[in-house]
C-alpha cells in the first residue's frame, strides 16, 4: 500500500519491469522524454525546420534554379514553356500561371516578378522579423516581469500601470499605429537609425506590442518565486538584487521562458502578415507572405495562386510551430494556462 | 457594490486618460523630424506642412499640442489630408458595418465555442476530442485574410454561392445576411478555436470538485449535473474572455476581414488611410479603438462583481 503512494522512490522494485522515471533525472531530461514520444509534435516541428531551411535558401534558388531576383520585374518578357513561347503577363495583364519549369514555377505576379523565388524571400522576412521580433518580446518582457515582481511596490506600480496601457489596444491596432507612422519616418534610437523600410521596423514594432502578454505571467511568476526560501538563502549570502534576480530567480523561469518562445514566435509571424497585409508591416518592394497575399486578392478570380501560394506556405509555418510548441507546452508543464490575443 | 462600480470607472477614466497620451505620443511625438510632415503624408507642399503646423499648434508646448489634439478629435473636427474628408463622418458611416460584423461574428463564436468546447470536454482523449483539437489548432493557425481569401474564391469566385463582396445595409435583411455570413465566419473561426480549448481545459479542471461529487451523489443526472453545475462554473472565464475579445474586435480586430470582403467599415477605412499614409485617421481610429477595449474592460467587471460576488471581495 505504501509502494502505490510513492511509486517513484520504489520504481526499482516494480515487478514488471516498466521503464519507471527514475528520482534522479532532471525535470528537463524527463520533459524531452515525453516530448520524444509524441510524434505529431516532432513530425510539425520538422516541417517548420523545412520550411525555414527552404527559406533560407532563398538566394540560392533565386540565381542557381530561377535565375531572377525577388524584385526583378518582367513584365515585357517572353519565355519558353514547353516548346512554346508564352509572354509573362499577357496583353490583358493576365499573370503567366505555374508552368513548374525552373523558371517561373509557380508562375508570374501582375509585375512580373517570379512568384516561386518571392515565396522563399518572403518566408525569410517572415523568419527574420519572427524571430528578431521573439528575442525582443522575450528579452524586454522578461526583464520588466522579473523587475516588476522582485521590487513590487513604486516599480510595480509603475511597470504594471505601462504594460497594462500596451495591453490595453487591440494588438493589430497598435501594431497598425505604430507601424503607420514609422513606415513614414523609420526609426532613430539613439545612435541607430532604421530606415521606413527596414525590416527592422516591424521587428521591433511585433516585439514591443507583444511584451506585457510575456511581462504580466512573469511578474506574477516572480511575486510568488521571491518569497522562496533559496532567495532568502542567497540574500542571506550577500547576494545583491541583481545577483538574486539573474542567478536565482531567472534559472526559475527558464521554463516557462521556454514555453513562450515558440508560442512568440507563430503569433510574431501572423502579426507580421496580418501588418504587411494591410501595409504597415513590411514596406515594398520588400517582399512578404503578407503583402504578396494583399497583392494577390485583386487577381483571385483569375489567378488564385498568388494568393494560395503565400497562404498555404504562412499557414504550414504557423502551424507547423504552433503544434510544436503545444508538444513543448505539455512536456515541460501540462498546466500551464498561456494564452496570446491575435 | 456602490464603492466598488465608482472605484472601477474611476480607474477607468485615468487609463483612457493615459491612453490618450500615449496615442498621441506615438503620432506626434516619439518619431522624429517634423510631425506636420508625417500627419501631411507622402504629397505633401510646403502650404499644407505650414498649415497643419499652425492648426495643430506643433510651433506650441508639447501640453498645448496635446489639448489641441485632444479638443479636435472630440469636438470631431480632424480632417484627413488626403481626401480631405472629416474623419468623423467618415467613420460614422462606416460603424454599421463593422458593429454588424463584429456583433454577428461574436455570437457565431460564443456559440460553437461553448458547443465544441462541451463536446471535446465530455470526449475528452477520444477521437472526437483530437479531430477537433486539430481543428482548433488550425483555427488559430491561419490569420484571418487567409481564411476569408479562400472562402471567397472558393464560394464566391468558383462557385457563385455567395456574393462577391461589399456590405448591404441591414434595411434589406435578407442580403445583409448574406453578404455578411462569409465575414462572419472568418472572424468567428480563430474565435471558435480559443475558446473551445480553453472552455476544455476549464470543464476538465472543475468535473472532478467536489461539489460536482456532491451533485452526482445526491442523484442528479449526468445532463443536470453537466450543464448546471459543471458548465455554469466553466463558463465564468469565458464569459469575460468574450468581454475582452468583443472589444478587441470592435476596436480594430475587424481590419483585415473587412479589407478582404470590402465591406466598406471603419475597420477598412483604417486599412485605406494606412495605404495612403494618411495618418489622422489613424490616429483618431486607435485612440477609439482602445477607448473601446478600456469601457468595456470596465463594464465586464462591474456586470462581474455583480453576479460573483466573490471578484468584487477578491479585489
Amino acid at each position: 500500500m505504501i509502494a502505490r503512494d510513492i511509486p517513484f522512490t520504489h520504481a526499482p522494485e516494480d515487478a514488471d519491469g516498466e521503464a519507471q522515471p527514475s528520482a534522479g533525472l532532471g525535470p528537463y531530461r524527463l520533459a524531452l522524454r515525453r516530448l520524444r514520444r509524441n510524434h505529431v509534435a516532432l513530425g510539425f516541428a520538422g516541417l517548420f525546420l523545412l520550411i525555414l531551411i527552404c527559406c533560407l535558401c532563398a538566394p540560392l534558388y533565386a540565381s542557381a534554379i530561377a535565375h531572377t531576383g525577388p524584385n526583378a520585374e518582367h513584365l515585357t518578357q517572353t519565355i519558353n514553356v514547353g516548346g512554346r513561347t508564352v509572354d509573362v503577363v499577357s496583353l490583358q495583364g493576365i499573370p503567366i500561371g505555374p508552368t513548374w519549369h525552373s523558371r517561373f514555377l509557380l508562375g508570374a505576379d501582375s509585375n512580373g516578378e517570379d512568384v516561386a523565388v518571392r515565396l522563399l524571400y518572403g518566408g525569410r522576412t517572415s523568419i527574420i522579423i519572427g524571430g528578431t521580433a521573439t528575442l525582443i518580446t522575450m528579452v524586454l518582457g522578461v526583464a520588466a516581469g522579473v523587475v516588476a515582481g522582485y521590487f513590487r511596490g513604486m516599480v510595480d506600480g509603475i511597470l504594471s500601470r505601462v504594460l497594462d496601457l500596451i495591453w490595453s489596444y487591440p494588438v493589430v491596432l497598435l501594431g497598425v499605429a505604430l507601424g503607420t507612422v514609422l513606415a513614414l519616418t523609420g526609426l532613430h534610437i539613439g545612435p541607430v537609425v532604421l530606415k521606413g523600410t527596414s525590416l527592422m521596423v516591424p521587428a521591433c514594432i511585433i516585439g514591443f506590442v507583444f511584451i506585457p502578454y510575456v511581462a504580466k505571467p512573469i511578474r506574477g511568476q516572480v511575486l510568488s518565486l521571491r518569497e522562496k526560501e533559496f532567495v532568502d538563502a542567497a540574500r542571506s549570502l550577500a547576494a545583491g538584487h541583481l545577483r538574486v534576480m539573474v542567478s536565482e530567480i531567472l534559472p526559475n523561469l527558464s521554463s516557462t521562458i521556454v514555453v513562450f518562445v515558440p508560442l512568440m514566435i507563430a503569433n510574431a509571424i501572423l502579426l507580421e502578415a496580418g501588418l504587411s497585409f494591410v501595409g504597415a508591416g513590411v514596406q515594398p518592394p520588400n517582399p512578404s507572405w503578407g503583402n504578396m497575399i494583399s497583392d494577390g486578392l485583386q487577381y483571385i478570380s483569375t489567378t488564385p495562386g498568388l494568393v494560395l501560394a503565400p497562404a498555404i506556405m504562412l499557414v504550414l509555418a504557423v502551424l507547423g510551430i504552433n503544434v510544436f510548441g503545444e508538444g513543448v507546452r505539455d512536456a515541460l508543464d501540462p498546466r500551464a494556462q498561456i494564452r496570446i490575443e491575435h | 457594490m456602490g464603492r466598488f462600480i465608482v472605484r472601477r470607472l474611476f480607474s477607468m477614466l485615468v487609463v483612457l486618460f493615459l491612453l490618450s497620451v500615449l496615442t498621441f505620443l506615438i503620432f506626434q511625438v516619439i518619431p522624429n523630424g517634423n510631425p506636420a510632415l508625417r500627419l501631411a503624408g507622402r504629397t505633401a507642399t510646403p502650404q499644407t506642412i505650414a498649415a497643419i503646423s499652425r492648426t495643430w499648434g506643433f510651433d506650441q508646448p508639447i501640453w498645448t499640442q496635446y489639448l489641441i489634439t485632444m479638443h479636435k478629435i472630440f469636438t470631431g473636427s480632424v480632417i484627413s489630408y488626403n481626401q480631405q474628408l472629416n474623419v468623423f463622418s467618415q467613420i460614422k458611416a462606416g460603424l454599421p458595418a463593422t458593429l454588424s460584423l463584429a456583433i454577428g461574428a461574436g455570437i457565431i463564436w460564443l456559440f460553437f465555442g461553448v458547443l465544441l468546447g462541451l463536446l471535446s470536454a465530455l470526449r475528452a482523449g477520444k477521437f472526437v476530442d483530437r479531430v477537433l483539437a486539430i481543428l482548433a489548432l488550425g483555427g488559430i493557425s491561419t490569420p484571418s485574410f487567409v481564411i476569408g481569401a479562400v472562402l471567397l474564391y472558393l464560394l464566391a469566385y468558383r462557385t457563385n454561392v455567395f456574393p462577391n463582396t461589399g456590405y448591404v445595409s441591414i434595411t434589406d435583411p435578407l442580403g445583409w445576411f448574406y453578404h455578411l455570413l462569409l465575414p462572419w465566419i472568418t472572424l468567428a473561426i480563430l474565435f471558435i478555436g480559443l475558446y473551445s480549448r480553453v472552455l476544455r481545459s476549464n470543464i476538465l479542471d472543475t468535473i472532478n470538485d467536489d461539489y460536482v461529487r456532491t451533485a452526482k451523489a445526491k442523484g442528479l443526472s449526468r445532463r443536470r449535473v453537466i450543464v448546471r453545475h459543471v458548465l455554469r462554473n466553466s463558463l465564468i472565464p469565458v464569459v469575460s474572455l468574450f468581454g475582452l475579445d468583443f472589444a478587441g474586435v470592435l476596436g480594430g480586430g475587424t481590419i483585415l476581414v473587412e479589407t478582404v470582403f470590402n465591406l466598406n467599415g471603419v475597420g477598412q477605412y483604417a486599412q485605406q488611410s494606412i495605404a495612403a499614409l494618411d495618418v489622422p485617421p489613424v490616429l483618431v481610429i486607435t485612440m477609439l479603438g482602445g477607448f473601446a477595449v478600456v469601457i468595456f474592460a470596465a463594464l465586464v467587471d462591474i456586470v462581474y462583481a455583480v453576479l460573483d460576488p466573490r471578484i468584487r471581495l477578491a479585489s
